[in-house]
């Protein structure tokens, strides 16, 4: 296994309803991510999956524990990470090439340089010609590619995705997953990725952490054994992608 | 098409209960136009006019540079929310006018008066939409500048302010209208300067074409206000209706 690029420890996360009363949503959570993999966080609803994707992403605060990003702790978001969001997050009064540039225009980089990276990235997404579209004039899948543009415009190491297709209609989103292992694999990101969908996970993922739910922990840790270099087709009719479906199944239908 | 239709038939039904002399108040329309074009020439009714308008715009100006940051820090502060929340509530339903004789008191009777007038008509809503704007901002939109590494500034220029805009506009527009109230009820009982010193001027030697002629006009000018920003309005609704 290659080394962890991002690793948690000691993870935990308790809310308070106001009431007095505390909801453990993540208790002592470890985990690794490998650099330049796949990982998936994955479990039913309520297990704390998008928490714990949000804590690493420095955007909430947690109770106890620490994130490590290259070996170092991290407090709140840094350049490093770029997060690709579950209900895409766009800003509905710029176009796509402002949005796509919008993380490089809070660095203050200048616009005709942050156009140019922007405009890269909107080809690489599959958006060439759409440049100039609002957010509303495009589909569901559309406006996730450009959530997904931005992500990468702004050169991060690892990127981290809340459910990126789970508003996107289902023949798009087998075109968008396989685009997505391309574009990753070409740019050798390294991704943490949260899904409630078992295939999608045993689809995309070289590392799959199933989390049981209420208080969220570390249930299990798979390792699909699938060869992510062929085809997408031969993926689906895989034997190893087929058990690791199983096998994942049989964990989780205890929490269903 | 409607609404020219309607005023057409407003005009014409006035027209006739003008020429059929019900009342003594009510000149006939025709004779209400006529003296618009009349009074609209005079250097009177222009010096009225202009003290009017710089009283106007100087209490909207005041009215948006310290109801709209009022409106973002009651958003974003829950402990001032809170404290100052009730407040805002109180003034914006309370019959301002009722405090312009204390005013007149405190400044003085003049122009102060009226702008303060103006002011008080029209910032408590202004606050008011800006709050509901900024607290409805919406979370997804932050949490992603703020994971892009927006500083504190970024995240109100770029983001807040942005996302609120059609709550913003609605007040602004709401609250122009409240100044056009303000700054005549305001002139009206300070009564010696503007477009309130013209009222009191037609009505107390009942020139009653004069005196419709110049309502007219007010109408006339609220109206085009509350247009101006409503256009306005339409024209961030695309985004606004996406979010």
């Amino acid at each position: 296994m290659t080394e962890a690029i991002v690793e948690v420890k000691g993870i935990s996360k308790t809310y308070n309803n106001g009431r007095g009363e505390e909801t453990h949503a993540l208790r002592d959570v470890n985990l690794s991510f490998p650099k330049g993999e796949l990982s998936t966080l994955l479990g039913p609803s309520g297990c704390g999956k998008t928490t714990l994707l949000k804590i690493i992403a420095g955007l909430i605060p947690r109770n106890a524990g620490e994130v490590l990003v290259k070996g170092k702790p991290v407090e709140g978001p840094g350049a490093e990470r770029a997060f690709v969001f579950q209900d895409f997050a766009l800003l509905p009064w710029a176009d796509v090439l402002r949005n796509v540039a919008f993380g490089l225009e809070l660095r203050g980089t200048p616009r005709p340089e942050r156009e140019e990276v922007a405009r890269k990235y909107i080809a690489e997404v599959g958006l060439k010609g759409f440049e100039h579209r609002y957010p509303a004039q495009l589909s569901g899948g559309m406006r996730q590619r450009v959530g997904l543009a931005r992500a990468l415009t702004v050169d991060a190491d690892i990127i981290l995705m809340d459910e990126p297709f789970s508003s996107v209609d289902e023949q798009t989103r087998r075109k968008f997953q396989e685009d997505l292992l391309d574009l990753l694999r070409h740019h050798q990101k390294t991704v943490i990725f949260v899904t409630h969908s078992i295939e999608e996970a045993a689809y995309l993922s070289d590392q799959i952490a199933l989390l049981s739910p209420r208080p969220g922990r570390v249930a299990k840790i798979v390792r699909p054994n699938v060869d992510h270099s062929r085809s997408p087709d031969e993926i689906r009719r895989d034997q190893g992608y087929l058990d690791t479906v199983d096998e994942i199944w049989g964990m989780l239908r205890q929490y269903v | 098409m409607k609404m020219v239709l309607s005023l057409i038939v407003w005009a014409v039904l006035w027209e006739i209960a003008g020429r059929l002399k019900l009342s003594t108040i009510v000149p006939p329309f025709t004779a209400v136009i006529q003296a618009m074009f009349e009074i609209t020439p005079t250097d009177k009714f222009a010096k009225a006019a202009i003290i009017t308008l710089r009283s106007f715009g100087l209490g909207m100006l005041f009215a948006l540079v310290i109801g709209i940051p009022l409106g973002i820090v009651m958003a974003r502060v829950k402990g001032i929310g809170r404290l100052l929340g009730m407040w805002v509530n109180i003034f914006v339903s309370a019959p301002i006018s009722a405090l312009v004789p204390i005013l007149m008191a405190v400044v003085g009777i003049g122009e102060t008066t009226v702008v303060v007038t103006v002011f008080l008509f029209a910032v408590f809503v202004i606050t008011l939409d800006t709050q509901v704007g900024i607290t409805h901002a919406d979370r997804s939109l932050v949490e992603m500048g703020r994971s892009f590494g927006a500083t504190r500034g970024q995240l109100y220029s770029k983001i807040l302010l942005w996302s609120a805009l059609p709550e913003i506009l609605a007040g602004v527009r709401l609250g122009a209208i409240r100044g056009v109230k303000g700054v005549v009820i305001g002139q009206l009982l300070v009564a010696i300067i503007g477009v309130g010193e013209l009222f009191e001027v037609y009505s107390n030697n009942f020139l009653m074409e004069e005196f419709w002629a110049l309502v007219t006009i007010v109408f006339l000018f609220a109206f085009v206000i509350s247009e101006a920003i409503a256009y306005l309005e339409r024209r961030v609704e695309y985004y606004a209706a996406s979010r």
